[in-house]
């Protein structure tokens, strides 16, 4: 087919409309943001125009420096326990049969798109006292009387680690589907137990797709802002949830905005530093 | 051994990943108005809350309406698209696919940020449709990589064909692309409907004053106590979305989807 | 004038010229084989000609109406694509009634056409089936009735067989032939497989590096090869290098006497290998002394590798005429004087 460039205004035709409503859309809200950012508090909840950095100043207070070093440390966790099970995981997932990998497929799926509030007020419940985990254990006469377990730290880390789980999956599948099988069967034939082959050819041989994973489910999780909520103390609250805090309830867009464009600029950094380690295993 | 090893984590993980659903559906059923578990007795009631309750059956219309709304939005702005970014060499036009993508790999709270000012300073806030169009925005990655994957699987020669043939650009869209490329369609709808079904803070932050769709209805729920209704919409969520993504995978290669190479491609 | 033409037909691609001045006249009727190993621009050609490529510069006339310019779908060729880019969504029956449907072609006559096209190709009764539920040669046949449906002037095919095992290959090389000569319809077929070439073309054009190398019959190519390429590429062959001298081939070995020779200078001729002759006694008129390295015997034919003041020349013999020798064996190799070919340098 000869792919060329458009020759007629008319040609044009079909991209405007996408271009016009991501634009509009997408990217004047986006510009929008960074102005307001830059802009002047005003008492009562408004803002008018102005260029100001006190916005971005307010970042050199303690509390900020807080939720940021917790938010970033909790991503952190969360991508490093989140890949650390979805990897091995995925190699064996794609080492089944195909109508079994498109049952885990859809079962991922459904998992992957429960709303927070779903996945919040799930764990909530199994890690209640009424209803939770505890009972069982109670049950089997392993406690003496059923606890709750949530909100606390290792509520929110499970909890977003349950949400990040499909995701971290769904982002290693490619990589793995398509690694040779026959690497395994020959490291195999050169005397390898399985687990010895899996850690010294499989990882290594996708060592750039995990870096990659970790940094991406790092970004996912530095989005997270319902389950620090409802499975957390306020100390365990994140950037997302002070940003929303900030923007909806203390009525300060311009330091929510201002917040807002750091998330952006440290997401984007990442991600570009994850697509630079995966051009580099394409090109490998 | 190994394999046995092999099948325990794999019970493992599912199990982790089924634990909350079970212990969810089984709060559903429960005949008191009680957060217990195991059930005490059996009730469908909690489910058929969802649609007797005016408040729970008006934020169930409104998520169904909106998710479709904004789903079909997406399709309408990502076909196109895609089809100019296969049929035309223009390395600008890739700008256009890169914001696209974008909504998706930022955090969400920022894209609700923006469109919060932003329908704040256009003096549209809390209107119903701009939730639509927020969505329809947000979830656009969705279409956008589901048909630009559909596009790159067709075979050239198949294009050229068709030409040879006799088919000009129209027929050819017409003849060949449309029916190679519906199932990539409905997918990157299905994803984008499913997803906006589940989406909280954007509607939260865009409309969530002047309308409830169904995870902003159980948010706001939380705070004021316990309903088992919760329990039994986010059961009926599952569902939904079992629903879609198995229809997915009965109609479509669902692997190949998700970037894993088909058994013919080796 | 009746027929396609190229004019001066070029194709670059920045700096890489895939296709360099090309001028090929071909009548009406003719079945002509584009040969020529991978990379060598026969796909590039075919393709120009089909409309699928635009070239850079030049012309392709059709019965003297200048079509460079014309998309590939108005120009109404039947085109057999490599990978056969039979629609897998549609049925036998609707991938062949493709180009009459989308020119609105009636239902009833539709089927009429498919019904008449699948007798064509000797395939009957699967129209209703989907392209997947056939195997490897059926595809192949109803891609042809595809291309056909149209009765199309130009009957163009790229690598058409080249995914088929070697004995289909060999039965569908001889049923396409018989297939145009009933048709008499102007077929171009693109393949580097030179015994497809001659077993199809009535012409073949045999191409490398961009360029045309010799235009002509098979048996032309094959028993007058223009260039050493040609020689080389055309079945198996030994090329000899020498300088003439006093009317005679001075090469390693010996001297031969070749009709054909130019005055002085270097020269280069070709034998083919089956018009060798193999003695046991080294000496003799045209023969050159050397040793059996190695025999293998095929069964048809026996093929004798034999090295000749350092150069392996390869000789074949029918298990009739297969001449008592040895592994080892110091031998004489004779070289027929009419059939060296002398091959401009």
């Amino acid at each position: 087919m000869m792919r060329q460039a458009p020759r007629r205004a008319a040609d044009y035709g079909p991209i405007a409309f996408p271009a016009a409503m991501l634009l509009l859309f997408f990217a004047v809200p986006f510009g929008l943001m960074i102005a307001v950012s830059f802009f002047q508090r005003v008492e009562g909840g408004f803002y008018e125009p102005a260029f100001v950095w006190s916005n971005y100043a307010r970042f050199l207070s303690v509390f900020f420096g807080r939720v940021l070093s917790f938010s970033m440390l909790l991503a952190a966790g969360v991508a490093v326990l989140s890949v650390a099970l979805a990897f091995p995981f995925t190699y064996l997932l794609t080492r089944l049969r195909r109508r079994t990998q498109v049952l885990w497929l859809v079962f991922l799926l459904s998992v992957l798109s429960l709303s927070e509030v779903i996945i919040g007020f799930a764990w909530a419940t199994l890690l209640s006292a009424n209803a939770g985990l505890t009972n069982l254990l109670v049950m089997l006469g392993l406690m003496d009387a059923p606890t709750s377990l949530s909100p606390g730290l290792g509520a929110v880390l499970v909890g977003i680690v349950y949400q990040a789980f499909p995701y971290t999956v769904l982002v290693l599948y490619p990589a793995l589907s398509r690694l040779d099988p026959t690497l395994m069967e020959a490291a195999r034939t050169l005397g390898s137990s399985p687990l010895k082959g899996f850690f010294t050819v499989v990882v290594p041989a996708l060592r750039n797709s995990i870096v990659a994973t970790l940094i991406m489910v790092f970004v996912f999780a530095l989005g997270c802002y319902l389950l620090p909520q409802l499975l957390g103390r306020p100390q365990h609250w994140t950037l997302s949830v002070l940003i929303t805090d900030q923007a909806l309830f203390q009525a300060n867009m311009p330091f929510a905005a201002a917040m807002a464009v750091f998330l952006v600029l440290v997401s984007l950094g990442l991600v570009g530093l994850s697509l630079l380690v995966g051009k580099k295993e394409n090109a490998a | 051994m190994s394999a046995y090893l092999n099948r325990l984590f794999l019970s493992a993980v599912a199990l982790f990943l089924a634990l909350p659903l079970i212990v969810v559906a089984g709060v559903s059923i429960n005949a008191k108005k009680a957060l217990t578990f195991p059930p005490q007795g059996f009730s469908l009631g909690w489910y058929a809350e969802i649609v007797t309750d005016h408040g729970w059956r008006d934020a169930l219309t409104a998520s169904l309406l909106v998710a479709t709304l904004s789903a079909a939005l997406a399709v309408l702005v990502a076909f196109p698209l895609a089809w100019f970014l296969w049929r035309y060499h223009a390395p600008w036009a890739k700008l256009v696919h890169a914001l696209g993508l974008m909504p998706f790999v930022l955090p969400p709270v920022i894209t609700a940020l923006g469109l919060l000012g932003f329908w704040t300073t256009a003096g549209f806030f809390g209107e119903a449709w701009t939730v639509v169009v927020s969505h329809g925005i947000f979830f656009v990655t969705l279409p956008l990589v589901t048909v630009t994957l559909g596009f790159s699987a067709i075979e050239p020669t198949l294009v050229e064909a068709a030409a040879t043939m006799g088919a000009d650009d129209r027929t050819v869209l017409r003849t060949v692309v449309v029916p190679l490329i519906r199932p990539y369609v409905v997918s990157g709808f299905a994803f984008a409907f499913v997803l906006s079904l589940n989406e909280y803070i954007i509607s939260y932050m865009t409309v969530g004053f002047t309308m409830e769709t169904l995870p902003v209805k159980i948010f706001n729920a939380l705070r004021y106590g316990y309903t088992p209704t919760m329990a039994a919409i986010a059961v009926l969520f599952v569902a939904v979305a079992a629903l879609v993504f198995g229809l997915i995978a009965r109609f479509g290669d669902l692997p190949k989807l998700l970037g894993a190479w088909s058994a013919e491609d080796r | 004038m009746s027929g396609l033409a190229l004019d001066g037909l070029t194709k670059r691609y920045g700096s890489f010229t895939a296709l360099q001045p090309t001028h090929l006249t071909i009548p009406h009727g003719q079945f002509v084989c584009l040969l020529g190993p991978s990379g060598c621009g026969k796909t590039t050609l075919l393709r120009m000609v089909a409309g699928l490529d635009s070239p850079t510069e030049g012309r392709i006339l059709l019965d003297g109406t200048d079509i460079t310019h014309k998309p590939a779908h108005q120009r109404n060729f039947g085109m057999v694509f490599q990978s056969l880019a039979l629609f897998p969504h549609l049925t036998v029956g609707e991938n062949i009634a493709y180009p009459l449907r989308i020119r609105g072609v009636p239902k009833a006559d539709q089927g009429r056409e498919v019904d008449r096209l699948l007798g064509l190709v000797r395939l009957p009764g699967v129209a209703d089936r989907a392209v997947s539920q056939l195997s490897g040669g059926q595809r192949q046949r109803i891609a042809i009735a595809r291309a056909l449906a149209l009765s199309p002037k130009l009957f163009l095919l790229d690598e058409p067989l080249s995914a088929l095992d070697a004995k289909l290959r060999e039965a569908m090389q001889i049923e396409l032939k018989l297939l145009q000569e009933r048709l008499g319809i102007t077929t171009i077929v693109v393949t580097h497989d030179q015994r497809e070439a001659m077993t199809m073309a009535d012409l073949v054009v045999v191409m490398s590096q961009g360029r045309v190398r010799q235009a002509a019959s098979p048996i032309d190519v094959y028993r007058r090869p223009a260039d050493s390429f040609v020689a080389d590429f055309i079945g198996m062959t030994n090329l000899l290098n020498g300088h003439v001298s006093a009317g005679s081939l001075a090469v390693e070995g010996g001297a031969l006497a070749v009709p054909g020779l130019p005055a002085s200078g270097p020269a280069t001729i070709s034998v083919r290998p089956e018009e060798l002759r193999v003695h046991r006694e080294g000496a003799g008129p045209n023969r050159l002394p050397g040793t059996v390295s190695f025999i293998r015997d095929l069964g048809s034919h026996v093929e004798m590798r034999i090295d000749v003041a350092g150069r392996e020349m390869i000789a074949v013999a029918t298990p009739q005429d297969r001449p008592m020798v040895e592994p080892g064996q110091r031998v004489g190799v004779e070289l027929p004087p009419t059939s060296c070919v002398v091959l401009p340098s």
